[in-house]
């Protein structure tokens, strides 16, 4: 096995179990401690696939600008504290099973899947996922949307503000 | 690592973000759940993007196959960010009116 193929493995591992924690944790400052390490294993999983720029960005916007926004906001709440009302059992099980057979259904069919089979994505080479190499294609091709995008957080900044004053 | 394994990982974390939506009261942990299930999703198109490259680089060396797909995933980024700072300041303002994060509070709007 080589060396990537392990620590694929163990972050796929952390992953899973701290997305899990995330939902088993009662108290929500835990749940967006627990989802920090997920955007981290994430960011680690790109950083295997040799997607540098997208790995530096999901850590600085997300770990480092959503998750913040979010522990600001649970603080600013006193969340900490209340404890939450929970589901009645029924329900829980429900969602469980649902989620569950959704899981199910995705892996019977990519598991009978024939084209897929002998498809691998490529590790740690490849310079497609390089800064350079998506700038040019960003401010080339895509120059449009990324403008565009800058009038959506304007109005995502303007709607925070609107909704968020006091009356 | 064959592309199976990262459909796998992703179907699992796209899961237990939908169980979180089904299971969870507190309306910050469902957002929580929502932005688990953006990731889960923007992993796969990253590992895809990087399986049509190597398809791509064995007819062509200097091949800029999945690029787009990258660009796409940076997108869901930028549009992620912006949807959380409204949605919060939406949790905000809810839980301004009614002093909770409860999402069975919002049966409000009904009447």
């Amino acid at each position: 096995m080589e060396p990537t193929e392990i620590l694929f493995w163990i972050i796929s591992g952390i992953a899973i179990f701290s997305a899990l924690m995330v939902l088993l944790s009662k108290n929500p400052v835990y749940s967006v401690l627990w989802l920090i390490v997920v955007f981290f294993c994430i960011t680690n999983h790109y950083i295997l696939l040799n997607a540098q720029f997208l790995a530096i960005v999901n850590m600085i916007v997300y770990a480092g600008a959503i998750m913040v926004l979010f522990l600001f906001v649970i603080m600013l709440m006193n969340l900490n504290t209340i404890s939450e009302p929970r589901r009645t059992l029924w329900v829980r099980l429900a969602g469980v099973v649902s989620g569950g057979l959704l899981l199910t259904v995705i892996i019977s069919t990519v598991r009978s899947a024939v084209d897929m089979n002998d498809k691998k994505a490529l590790m740690s080479t490849g310079d497609i996922g390089l800064i350079q190499n998506l700038g040019k294609v960003l401010f080339t091709s895509y120059a449009i949307p990324f403008e565009i995008s800058s009038i959506l957080f304007l109005s995502a900044m303007v709607g925070a503000v609107v909704i968020g004053k006091k009356e | 690592m064959p592309i199976q394994y990262y459909i796998f990982l992703a179907a699992i974390l796209f899961s237990i973000g939908v169980i979180g939506v089904l299971i969870r009261r507190n309306a910050i942990i469902v957002f929580m759940c929502i932005e688990l299930m953006l990731n889960a999703v923007n992993l796969l198109m990253v590992a895809f993007s990087k399986m049509h490259y190597a398809a791509a680089l064995t007819d062509d060396a200097k091949t800029a196959v999945g690029t787009d797909a990258q660009l796409f995933v940076f997108f869901i980024m930028v549009v992620a960010a912006a949807e959380v700072s409204v949605g919060l300041a939406i949790i905000v303002m809810m839980y301004r009116n009614v002093h909770s994060v409860d999402i069975n509070f919002l049966n409000r709007l009904k009447n």
